[in-house]
């Protein structure tokens, strides 16, 4: 929606405010400016100057010189345009103006200044300004000449200011009207506004048609067939209608408001709908059949041609307007070519109407066609405007003398829309607000937006225009509105039984995030939604469970298409746009939901996994990431021995390298390296290293209870073991011997060599291990330290492990 | 080394306190011993005075041996040669058993004060040439400290979680409990219970991405309400962060995945005013003591009356820049009074209790705060970029 100020004062007649001051104000009571254009922005010293005398330029043909006379005095100016004669009356920029184009004839930033100086050494002392120079175009002023010098009637004289001889000296606002403001969508309601904003009168254009003798029951019927679809249809005719140019204030709101002026018919309904937001349309009565007027649904697969020569396809829940025979236009959205007003028409059919804004906004989406009018319909219109916005087209055909208006109106209303009135509380409005405004000033407000107060009922009368006011907190923004948001104190809630405080799956995802960032992992975040051509890049099995993924039935493309069931693709993707910008190394990771569905199509919300993916390429191996791991784990409490199962079966990392990560029995995650393949997949050409923590299964088996446990008193007794191991034997599982059978005397372990190599047997491994025992109440005696020894010496045996010498 | 010390060598030499028997006799050039059994018992008084010349000639001679050293070790070789076992003062010890008993303990003094200050020096003078040694080891090992650090290189917070810690840190500290929902939601939770119910306008509006009929990726963490208000436990006061979803193509202003924190307080005297000071707090604490808030009218289905927060530039501080479109004013979140409605549709009674909620965008304020220029290097995870939060 765009205004022009002069437009809104004509409505507001003591305004007296600048374009800045308007903006603030309005935007302040609700009514926000996204922004204004001061219509002579860039224009300076441009006048109107009557062309004297026409010479030839003594040095070049394409050039002529002007005798000007600017009012106060006659000066010399040459020009190129070939369309000036004497007698002629132009807009003139003087030495030192400005005006909006640059020598390309395109509109710059600023404007261009213009100074006197010699062509073809000639002396020129301005110049004359075509109506693009002057920052418009032949659309809004369609009387100027497209290539050449704008030519003023004779309604201006010479030394007049021009750029408000042509309506330039203007300001459009540009404003965000909030979808519950319908009546916002029009002059009216915007200048009702502006009027309650500054506390000015607010004066509506006065509405009176005569109409002539006749009646225009005998011109046209009007029957709707689907009430649900049409609340109102209001129709009119008019006679002997002639087709010329709108007036010149006409034409100048519109092209002001954006709206090209056309033709005096087609600029008042146009005029009409921008100042009481009604879209009106207009038919050629001689093509209406039968003189009739049917409202009612089109039928499913129907085709018709609307006026701008295309052809639609319709359905069954698409309202249609027809005469006695078939369709003229589809309602509320474009009028149909076979109805179309033309330069030769004679009488003229006038509609105004109200029908349903969801169906009017869903059947434009439907068939893919927005207008003005279904832009203006889909808000939902107030019916009761419907005649107002009837009536006032027709008083503009009448004192432009565009036609005959013939007596009397066709209103099909059944349902008349009543005023909503409401209870009015002020101590409640107040104390919703925290304020303390008295009840005579909240009426006060009210009656300048056009809200009665019904003293007898202690109610508030809302005008039917004025449909978001439904309850009293809705009177209460009224009353903020004009009291001033920023007038109402700033307080804080009263103190409640309430803490402050993350919940306790957010305290395990930070600790998470904490120690992946102080193993040198930066966070990543990357979207949700991804293509399932994921899954054949991970080389995810055909019947994989995680192929089953949830799909957004209205997706932005296929690569945003599904809902992720595995995290890596945003952690692998991230990597590689590292790795191909040459970033030597990088360590990532994300803490982000994956989506598991319980069924396939959705009937329930899927289960939303926390998961914890670290990746990373560079600097660091399997056994930095299983660090990272299980640093986390020890953070989190969760100090029972983490086990991995290297049979992990995961298709997109090494075989040789992947294990599922066991804590407490449950699988809680997987590590290991990317298989090259998928490497390749993702154009990482090195080793990438990921682990993936199924957060879900952590939150359970943390814990932050913590015992002081006594620091040994008694010397611990240190046994360093080598041995020689199959190499298929994992290092985990002597552990595992060395913690079952090392008892309670058992401290700890340290592996400090694995050796494959010269020395020894091909197949075999060296391993060496540092075993620690200690007892809390004495000192262990070579015999006891022997015997727990000699335990976990035959267990390895057990296992084929030797001893090394 | 202590005169404890000195007592053991003595000892060693037989000299003993009880009068019965030792005297001694002892001449510099050489040393007569006497046998005891002889009782011969020597008195000269010059020979005494004698000894003592000789031990303050020793004492004298030592500490100008000890004072012109310059080494740890040959302080060594003059205590070993002084005090030794077999060093000049044990020599003269050894004339002990010639002196007359009564003035043993005379004798014994003079030699154990003689030895005491060489200790003293060869102490003094230690210490000294330790304390050089150091200076001297100190100045070898002069660093250049303007040399790079070794780092332990910690990775990055995305700068997201940092504005959102932020937020959180502020809402924590005044009362408030982090909650979450979920991300994949019915349409009611997002729509209708929010009064916005089928064919509202405001669902066209937020494209919206579907699951099914009744299933959609949220478009609001606004959705979360509800469910806090479902669970019926009044008072509420709280906020929740999270994605949401809406169906704008990637460019430099859009994501169709960003995040907004919603935030709640439900209680029995809630006002409009209360709101405003609870935002106007929250900004002062997120972008500084001088920061000024601007409440204006808005529209929001689930609120009334509302309004659009604007603050002030935190670039230019309100005289309008290139940041702030020139107006000086930032506008930052939605918010309003929870609408009689809302409450209703989740079992409270709206004239019991009232309530208001706000929306930030996280990316917003994490562009603005950190002056990032496009969204997209949200979603890159650039090492290059992460780095710098």
């Amino acid at each position: 929606m765009n205004t022009p100020l002069s437009w809104i004062k004509a409505y507001v007649p003591d305004l007296d405010c600048t374009a800045r001051e308007y903006t603030d104000a309005m935007t302040l009571t609700g009514t926000k400016v996204e922004n204004f254009v001061n219509l002579d922005e860039d224009l300076e010293k441009i006048i109107v100057g009557k062309i004297e005398k026409i010479e030839r330029h003594p040095d070049a043909d394409k050039l002529i010189v002007c005798q000007v006379n600017i009012g106060s005095e006659v000066t010399q100016i040459v020009t190129g345009a070939n369309n000036v004669k004497e007698g002629d009356l132009v807009p003139v920029v003087l030495d030192g103006g400005k005006v909006a184009t640059d020598h390309d004839g395109k509109k710059v930033a600023g404007g261009t200044k213009i100074k006197k100086g010699k062509l073809r050494g000639v002396e020129s002392n301005g110049m004359m300004c075509s109506i693009f120079e002057l920052g418009s175009d032949t659309n809004m002023y369609p009387e100027a000449a497209e290539d050449g010098i704008y030519l003023f009637d004779d309604s201006v004289k010479p030394g007049d200011d021009a750029i408000a001889a042509l309506g330039l000296r203007d300001s459009v606002f540009e404003y965000e009207i909030t979808s519950n403001r319908v009546d916002c969508y029009s002059v009216i309601g915007i200048a009702r506004e502006a009027a309650a904003t500054f506390r000015k009168e607010f004066v509506p254009p006065v509405v009176k048609v005569n109409g002539n003798n006749e009646n225009v029951n005998d011109y046209i019927k009007v029957e709707i067939e689907d009430k649900d679809l049409c609340k109102r249809y209001t129709a009119r005719v008019v006679k002997n209608v002639k087709i010329g140019p709108s007036p010149w204030w006409m034409q100048r709101r519109l092209s002001a408001s954006g709206i090209r002026p056309i033709n005096n018919l087609v600029d008042i309904t146009n005029y009409v709908m921008e100042e009481f937001g009604q879209p009106m349309h207009a038919y050629d009565l001689d093509l209406i059949e039968d003189k009739k007027i049917v409202v009612k649904r089109a039928n499913d697969g129907e085709k018709y041609t609307t006026l701008d020569g295309q052809e639609r396809n319709l359905d069954s829940n698409i309202l249609m307007i027809n005469d006695g025979k078939k369709p003229v236009g589809i309602a509320g959205i474009m009028g149909g070519e076979n109805s179309m007003i033309t330069d030769n028409v004679k009488d003229v059919l006038f509609e105004a109407a109200c029908f349903d804004g969801t169906n009017i906004r869903l059947s434009s989406k439907r068939l893919g066609l927005r207008t003005d009018a279904s832009a203006k319909f889909e808000k939902g219109l107030d019916p009761n405007n419907a005649i107002l916005a009837m009536n006032r087209a027709c008083q503009l055909i009448e004192e432009l003398g565009v036609g005959e208006v013939v007596g009397g109106v066709v209103d099909i209303y059944d349902e008349e829309r009543e005023p909503v009135r409401l209870k009015f509380e002020p101590e409640k409005i107040n104390s919703l607000l925290g304020t303390d405004i008295d009840s005579d000033e909240m009426i006060k407000y009210f009656k300048k937006i056009d809200l009665l107060f019904d003293d007898a009922t202690n109610e508030v009368v809302v005008p039917t225009f004025r449909q978001d006011l439904l309850c009293l907190a809705d009177l209460a923004e009224e009353v903020a509105r004009f009291y001033g948001y920023d007038k109402i104190p700033t307080s804080m809630p009263s103190s409640s039984e309430v803490t402050g405080k993350l919940s306790y799956e957010m305290l395990i995802d930070n600790i998470a995030k904490d120690v992946a960032e102080f193993s040198g992992f930066s966070q990543a975040m990357s979207y949700s939604f991804e293509s399932p051509k994921v899954f054949d890049k991970l080389l995810l099995d055909k019947d994989d469970v995680l192929r089953n993924a949830i799909k957004i039935s209205n997706p932005l493309g296929e690569d945003f298409s599904i809902m992720r069931t595995v995290s890596l693709n945003g952690i692998l993707t991230s990597l590689a746009t590292n790795y191909n910008r040459r970033n030597k190394e990088a360590k990532l990771y994300e803490m982000s939901n994956v989506y598991i569905p319980k069924a396939l199509p959705l009937t329930e919300l899927p289960d939303e996994r926390m998961t914890f993916t670290l990746g990373m390429y560079g600097d660091g191996d399997f056994f930095t990431m299983k660090g990272v791991v299980e640093e986390f784990f020890e953070k989190v409490g969760m100090k029972d021995i983490v086990s991995y199962d290297s049979k992990s079966g995961k298709t997109f990392l090494h075989p040789g390298r992947q294990a599922n990560i066991i804590y407490d029995g449950d699988v809680v995650g997987y590590i290991g390296e990317l298989h090259p393949l998928v490497g390749i997949n993702y154009d990482i050409k090195t080793r990438v290293y990921i682990a993936v923590i199924d957060m879900e299964m952590i939150y359970s088996k943390t814990s932050f209870d913590r015992k002081y446990v006594g620091i040994a008193k008694y010397p611990a007794v240190s046994r360093d073991i080598s041995m020689v191991a199959k190499k298929e034997i994992l290092v985990g599982e002597i552990e595992e011997v060395i913690r079952k059978r090392g008892g309670k005397l058992l401290e700890g372990y340290k592996l400090f060599d694995v050796y494959e190599g010269e020395q020894i047997e091909k197949g075999f491994k060296s391993v060496a291990y540092s075993i620690t025992f200690r007892a809390s109440d004495r000192t262990l005696s070579d015999e006891e330290v022997n015997k727990v020894m000699d335990k976990i010496l035959n267990g390895l045996k057990d296992l084929g492990i030797e001893l090394r010498g | 080394m202590s005169v404890n010390h000195i007592r053991e060598p003595l000892l060693e030499v037989g000299w003993y306190r009880d009068n019965s028997s030792q005297s001694v006799y002892a001449d510099w050039d050489f040393l007569i011993m006497i046998n005891i059994s002889t009782k011969i018992i020597i008195k000269r008084k010059e020979e005494i005075a004698m000894m003592k010349e000789e031990l303050e000639k020793i004492r004298e001679e030592a500490i100008e041996k000890i004072s012109s050293s310059d080494a740890l070790e040959k302080l060594n070789e003059i205590r070993v040669f002084y005090l030794g076992k077999k060093g000049k003062l044990k020599d003269v010890m050894k004339g002990m058993k010639d002196v007359a008993p009564e003035e043993r303990p005379k004798v014994g003094e003079l030699v154990n004060k003689t030895q005491k200050a060489i200790e003293e020096k060869l102490e003094e003078t230690k210490k000294n040439l330790e304390k050089i040694a150091l200076e001297k080891k100190l100045e070898s090992e002069v660093i250049d400290v303007t040399l790079p650090a070794k780092k332990s290189k910690i990775g990055h917070r995305h700068p997201n979680t940092i504005a959102l810690e932020e937020v959180e840190r502020i809402f924590v500290g005044m009362g408030y409990e982090v909650v979450d929902g979920p991300e994949i939601e019915y349409d009611y939770y997002n729509f209708e219970a929010l009064n916005i119910p089928d064919n509202h306008p405001a669902k066209d509006e937020q494209d919206t991405f579907y699951i099914t009929d009744k299933i959609l990726l949220r478009t609001q963490t606004s959705s979360v309400q509800v469910h806090e208000m479902e669970k019926g436990k009044l008072p509420i006061r709280m906020i929740s962060p999270g994605r949401v979803f809406r169906s704008d193509e990637v460019d430099a202003t859009h994501s169709p995945s960003f995040h907004q924190i919603e935030g709640l307080v439900i209680d029995k005297n809630v006002t409009f005013a209360d709101l405003k000071g609870t935002l106007a707090q929250f900004a002062r604490e997120l972008f500084g003591e001088d920061t000024k808030v601007k409440f204006r009218p808005h529209h929001f289905p689930f609120t009334e009356p509302s309004a659009e927060v604007d603050v002030t530039c935190f670039k230019c501080h309100g005289k309008g820049c290139r940041m702030c479109k020139g107006s000086g004013w930032i506008e930052i979140l939605g918010c309003g009074m929870v609408h009689p409605h809302v409450l209703e549709m989740s079992g409270i009674d709206p004239n019991e209790y009232k309530g208001f909620a706000f929306g930030v965008g996280l990316e917003r304020i994490a562009l603005l705060k950190y002056e990032i220029d496009d969204m997209r290097l949200l979603y890159e995870n650039d090492i290059r970029f992460l780095k710098q939060f």
